[in-house]
């Protein structure tokens, strides 16, 4: 296997100019939004901030999946909900800091994808959605089942604790900017993954699977890899998230949340950098909005989906990065 | 026997009896799942809000006009097959050159605005339909109470189920559909029209998800939320056994419902997952699915 590995990175390697450095275009992105995020809790409620940043991380991991990998999961709530129930429950009942409480809901949600992943890629296509999506609802009876999630009422009031032991999080300034932190790190990493051999090589299964087997790629092996990474990073927001709102709850876990997740990333342009980010945003700032109207939301949220689908599958950042005929 | 494992044979049968209808709605749903992607290749993730559509429409039916359960039995799945037909002629048809992950995220755009819309007029509360009166009480067979309604449905479902596998297996109209599954172009080339095919298809399957939602109505009550679940696990159903066959949609259906049934006697805390369990089995031994055909 090992002669085999070497092989594979050479022959994705060859093709990626990108993989030299982060192009100009992408670091002045990034760098403009560092700068509008660190300014940005002093403009609008600090929580709302962290909560479209936890939105915009998750979007992106399950991007990692669906834009690069080509697999579409319908059940990446499991990851991110799970995350967060065992996140407050390290904070609550363990006394972690919430650095560690974070590092122990990611493991689970690492956990949790390697065993759902393993079973779920040996199905493919829509197939592979049916799977993910009816393992994400065992993962939410288990939730409303088991005594530590506390049922419908979920883990309330988990403390935000100081981090490293040092810094109060009680400040909504401080947890903000430990939030932006994780959130804005876990999405450079994700970049890093994307542009990498290992990414060429994502991309070139999802082009053509049978091409990829053919060159003596283990297929199987970089789904499950990717499908890890997804869901560990989407349990990165789903933690951070429990921490910011000091909640861990069944809507996190339900199928609803897996779907509102797709609709971030076809919002905003699957397999581009920037969308799942923008997606995110509009989302969680639509939700906001319109919170008042109740069954509203979801209306709307399906008539974006069907729209969507049938007349904007690029996205937003999709349709900008044709105008500009550059990736974004 | 039963009195050692501290189970009464009342118990059991009884569960195995609630097992069986809930097999029963498995058994149409996957059914109508299995017919729409055997010629579509589109999973249809609007089936559990179509369901719920079709209960709605029965209540509404005896609500505003008066029309009783017998009447809606037919009329309602027509409504809800009519219903499908326009959602596939002004957009399903619009995907069928693309992904066909594209399709399941269209029928689940379309579940959410269909559940919305529900839930946006009748709350979430759900709303009381009377089991019609000749179907009413129940036999006393002996060992346990049998309520009429319930062994109707068992029997109804039972009916379709039959039929379906009739027309599409053993009738000439069935024989198009197989060929067209099989290769609509030359189908077509044999001058079968097939979107027409393809579109009366859906219409069909639908309309199985509005008959179920019929028979529901009187034994659940009438809610927005009664697809949503419902659904997810009827997809896990879909995947033990496989689309490939008819025939295999229908027996996974019911031997599903019985096993959970079983499942709610002997261990209740595992009854709400041990389909979800069986799934994770057959994917790791057969994964094509106990019925299906390797991709």
């Amino acid at each position: 296997m090992a002669a085999q590995d070497t092989d594979t990175d050479t022959i994705a390697a060859a093709p990626v100019p990108q993989a030299a450095g982060m192009p100009m275009l992408h670091k002045v992105i990034f760098v403009l939004l560092l700068i509008f995020l660190a300014g940005l809790p002093f403009m609008v409620y600090p929580i709302f901030a962290m909560k479209v940043m936890c939105f915009a991380l998750f979007a992106a991991a399950f991007n990692l999946l669906l834009g690069f990998g080509g697999l579409l999961s319908f059940g990446h709530a499991a990851y991110f909900g799970g995350a967060s129930y065992v996140a407050a429950h390290a904070a609550k009942v363990w006394g972690l800091t919430p650095e560690l409480s974070v590092l122990c809901g990611t493991a689970a949600a690492a956990f949790l994808g390697l065993v759902i992943g393993g079973l779920s890629i040996r199905r493919q296509g829509i197939y592979f959605a049916m799977v993910t999506l009816a393992f994400a609802q065992m993962v939410y009876f288990f939730a409303l089942q088991v005594p530590f999630t506390g049922g419908e009422d979920g883990i309330q009031s988990v403390p935000r604790g100081d981090l490293f032991g040092l810094i109060s999080l009680e400040n909504n300034i401080a947890l903000y900017f430990f939030v932006l932190a994780v959130t804005f790190g876990g999405i450079l990493f994700l970049y890093r993954i994307v542009h990498s051999p290992f990414g060429q090589v994502l991309k070139a299964i999802r082009e053509n699977e049978p091409r990829a087997i053919s060159l003596g790629y283990n297929v199987n092996r970089y789904k499950l890899m990717v499908f890890v990474l997804s869901a560990t990073f989407a349990g990165l927001a789903g933690a951070t998230k429990s921490q910011v709102f000091q909640l861990a709850s069944l809507t996190d876990v339900h199928w609803a949340m897996s779907g509102e997740v797709v609709l971030m990333t076809l919002l905003g342009g699957m397999g581009t950098i920037f969308g799942p980010l923008v997606g995110g945003a509009l989302i969680v700032t639509m939700q906001n909005y319109l919170a008042t109207f109740g069954a509203w939301v979801t209306i709307i949220q399906g008539i974006i989906f069907v729209i969507g689908v049938l007349l904007f599958r690029e996205g937003i950042v999709g349709v900008i990065s044709r105008w500009l005929k550059r990736p974004l | 026997m039963f009195e050692l494992l501290g189970i009464s044979p009342q118990v059991l049968l009884g569960q195995l009896l609630l097992g069986l209808i809930n097999g029963s709605f498995y058994a149409v749903l996957s059914l109508g799942l299995a017919v729409i992607f055997g010629l579509l290749n589109i999973i249809n993730f609007a089936h559990g809000a179509l369901y719920m559509a079709g209960a709605f429409v029965a209540w509404m039916l005896l609500h505003y006009l008066g029309i009783g359960y017998w009447p809606s039995l037919i009329l309602a799945p027509l409504i809800v097959g009519a219903f499908g037909i326009l959602l596939e002629r002004t957009m399903l048809s619009r995907l069928y050159h693309l992904d066909h992950l594209y399709g399941l995220l269209l029928t689940f755009g379309l579940a959410l605005i269909i559940q919305g819309l529900f839930r946006n007029y009748y709350g979430v509360s759900g709303l009381p339909y009377r089991i019609p009166d000749i179907l009413s009480g129940g036999q006393n067979l002996g060992f346990m109470f049998l309520p009429n309604y319930r062994a109707w449905v068992v029997v109804a479902s039972v009916l379709v189920c039959f039929g379906t596998w009739f027309t599409i297996e053993k009738t000439r109209l069935g024989a198009y559909l197989r060929a067209a599954t099989e290769n609509p172009a030359l189908v077509s080339a044999f001058g079968i029209n097939v979107p027409l095919l393809v579109m009366l298809t859906y219409g069909f399957g639908v309309a199985l998800a509005g008959f179920a939602g019929v028979l529901a109505a009187p034994i659940y009550s009438v809610n927005p939320n009664m697809g949503a679940d419902l659904i997810i696990v009827v997809f896990a159903v879909v995947v033990i056994g496989g689309m490939g066959s008819i025939l295999g949609a229908i027996v996974t259906g019911y031997m599903l419902g019985i096993v959970e049934g079983l499942t709610r006697v002997f261990y209740p805390e595992g009854s709400a997952v041990v389909i979800f369990v069986i799934m994770a089995i057959v994917l790791l031994i057969k994964p094509e699915g106990l019925f299906g055909r390797a991709a």
